[in-house]
């Protein structure tokens, strides 16, 4: 007969009770080691899924995954000149926040290099790369945006022509593909008034100057557009990306470009290496202890509820002492209510986790390894729990039944 | 009263003393007692709250080791003082029951689980526990009850049950004290009634502390306890 089950059918509710608690306390703690595992998967997806072996950046910076990187986009040229790189393609990327359809659009606006890259590679699940060079773009599903939807940004109106799913920045927010152009355009977008003022103020830096008294026909020039004006350099790229020729060493090809005192060079991994060292490091040292918080705080209420349960049968278990029954017995009793709570908390924490996580705004990624650990820990913490409801027990008189 | 083949008693008490705290404190709750009763016996022990009655009881149920005496159980020598010769657990599991005036049943087991799992805990096998149990419930009339959790039954049905459990590993001693006070005065006659019964048909010898001078006729001795003295009541044969 066991005991622990009669015991448990007799006090179902508040046995089903803890466990439900215990269970959601657990799948949180679950939700958290599989958020720091999404974090790593977010962060990582899009360095990896671009497919470049080396990421050229502005010189003695760690790259626009890690801080402002800016580099001039004719770099792309003179990379393309050294031996073994097939293709080089500019990196432009950055987060914008706009109001579509009454509600706040934040998404990461991602330069594809016209017309070498049109995004064949990324993965769509709806619709097509990109076919044009201006106004389409490529949408994460996470934006809620439609096919064929029409989106105005700066004074231009994409087209969404491919819908991905699970495309997302390091900060969460849904990728958009665009042509370079169309993305430094959106970037440097900037109000009529803006460029009227800016033109103004150069005249009158122009009119300032002894060349700009002796040379009229300048300030016809510098009151037209930035392009034209050799003065101001074109506008910049955060980085850019190089596809090496198959069977060509990347570390030789690193190493040559890294000779030039104007950029710095990181391979694939290194660039991985860097996000997760990063930004992921605090996140995940910040999950780290609310899931140890969370662990502590489920063993305590866990011990709480053994410890009460114990209580409620001092008077059972002082009888079965009485009647001859044999420690085993009452520490199995104990430990076993202990483990079934745990267990089914972990079996209830499991289940509900595959309902809850797909809807949580940021990816949930379980891994096996994870489940398996936490396991091991809810195990832990039940045997430690029902410990201080065990020395209660063992401390109990047989006569106290006469009381 | 059934004489075992030997004559050996079923339970022999020589000298027991109890004695709690020390110098000033020091109280004697049992004095040099001393019983010796065959097995199928039934004794009743009568005496005022504090005589020592529920010390006695303790004692020599092995759950309250006296201060001095020798405690012999079928024979067998199992408490010197408050040494015990035995795995005094084990002893209580194999050769003695116990009833209360509180049936202290186990409410979340079944009236037949009650029964059973005081031979499971002594290694019964769980069928043949289950099949004793239900044994011993239909021959105290509660058969009918076997699945109900205690809070089903009515008081007399669930001191029933509890004898039912004290009988169940067939002890050479059982110990009752006060069964019948929760109990109206007929449902008391019949637990007494009961362990008369099941003393002088399953040999057990049988001491039952008891306030209730109305049934003293079921007993084949009767003793009173005053001031931890044990003493022979009038009414003994």
């Amino acid at each position: 007969m066991n005991l622990a089950t009669k015991d448990i059918r007799h006090n179902f509710g508040r046995f089903a009770l803890t466990t439900v608690g215990i269970g959601m306390l657990l799948m949180i703690v679950m939700g958290m080691g599989g958020i720091y595992r999404g974090l790593i998967h977010e962060a990582a997806l899009f360095v990896k899924q671009v497919g470049a072996d080396i990421w050229v950046v502005q010189g003695g910076t760690r790259g626009p995954f890690a801080e402002v990187s800016r580099i001039p986009a004719n770099l792309e040229d003179r990379v393309r000149a050294v031996p073994g790189v097939a293709s080089a393609r500019r990196f432009v990327s950055h987060t914008i926040q706009r109001q579509h359809r009454g509600r706040p659009l934040r998404m990461v606006v991602q330069g594809l290099s016209w017309p070498e890259d049109r995004g064949d590679w990324v993965p769509v699940t709806a619709g097509r790369p990109l076919r044009q060079a201006h106004y389409e773009m490529i949408a994460d599903g996470s934006l809620g945006l439609l096919l064929g939807e029409k989106v105005k940004l700066g004074k231009d109106v994409y087209e969404v022509v491919g819908l991905t799913k699970g495309m997302v920045g390091t900060g969460g927010d849904g990728l958009c593909f665009f042509t370079t152009s169309d993305a430094e355009a959106i970037q440097f977008d900037v109000p009529g008034e803006a460029l009227r003022l800016e033109r103004a103020a150069r005249l009158s830096r122009l009119e300032g100057m002894d060349l700009g008294r002796v040379t009229p026909l300048l300030s016809e020039r510098v009151i037209g557009q930035a392009s034209e004006l050799p003065a101001l350099a074109p506008p910049q790229v955060s980085a850019i990306m190089l596809t090496l020729q198959p069977g060509t060493d990347i570390a030789k090809v690193a190493e040559t470009i890294s000779t030039w005192p104007d950029v710095t060079v990181y391979s694939r991994q290194q660039q991985v290496d860097l996000l997760l060292s990063g930004m992921v490091d605090k996140a995940k040292r910040q999950l780290g202890l609310f899931r140890a918080l969370l662990i502590i705080i489920s063993a305590i209420i866990m011990a709480l509820i053994i410890y009460t349960l114990t209580l409620d049968k001092i008077h059972d278990i002082a009888m079965l002492k009485l009647m001859g029954a044999r420690n085993g017995v009452i520490i199995g009793l104990i430990l076993q209510q202990a483990l079934l709570i745990g267990v089914l908390g972990y079996g209830l924490a499991y289940w509900l986790g595959t309902y809850a996580f797909p809807k949580f705004p940021r990816l949930v990624v379980i891994e096996n390894q994870d489940l398996l650990s936490l396991g091991v820990i809810v195990l832990g913490i039940s045997v430690f729990a029902s410990l201080m409801g065990i020395g209660k027990a063992m401390g109990v008189e047989p006569n106290k039944v006469l009381s | 009263m059934i004489a075992d083949a030997n004559n050996t008693p079923a339970v022999e008490a020589i000298g027991l003393t109890k004695i709690y705290g020390s110098g000033n404190t020091e109280v004697v709750a049992m004095k040099d007692v001393s019983v010796t009763l065959a097995h199928g016996e039934v004794v009743a022990l009568l005496g005022p709250s504090g005589a020592g009655k529920s010390t006695f009881l303790t004692a020599i149920g092995l759950i309250n080791p006296p201060t001095a005496g020798r405690i012999t159980i079928g024979g067998q020598p199992v408490m010197d003082a408050d040494r015990a010769l035995v795995d005094v657990r084990a002893y209580r599991r194999q050769h003695l029951g116990f009833v209360f005036q509180k049936a202290n049943l186990m409410p979340f087991l079944s009236a037949m689980e009650n029964v059973s799992v005081a031979m499971e805990i002594n290694d019964v096998a769980p069928r043949d526990a289950r099949k004793r149990a239900m044994e011993l419930l239909e021959y105290l009339g509660v058969a009918d009850r076997a699945d109900h959790l205690p809070d089903a039954l009515s008081g007399g049905q669930q001191q029933r049950v509890a004898v039912a459990r004290a009988l169940a590993n067939r002890p050479s001693l059982i110990l009752a004290d006060e069964p019948t006070a929760a109990l109206d005065s007929h449902r008391g006659r019949q637990v007494m009634e009961l362990f008369r019964k099941v003393a002088h048909e399953h040999g057990s010898a049988v001491i039952v502390v008891t306030h209730d001078h109305r049934s003293l006729e079921v007993f084949d001795r009767t003793y009173e306890m005053e001031d931890g003295e044990l003493r022979s009541h009038p009414s003994s044969p």
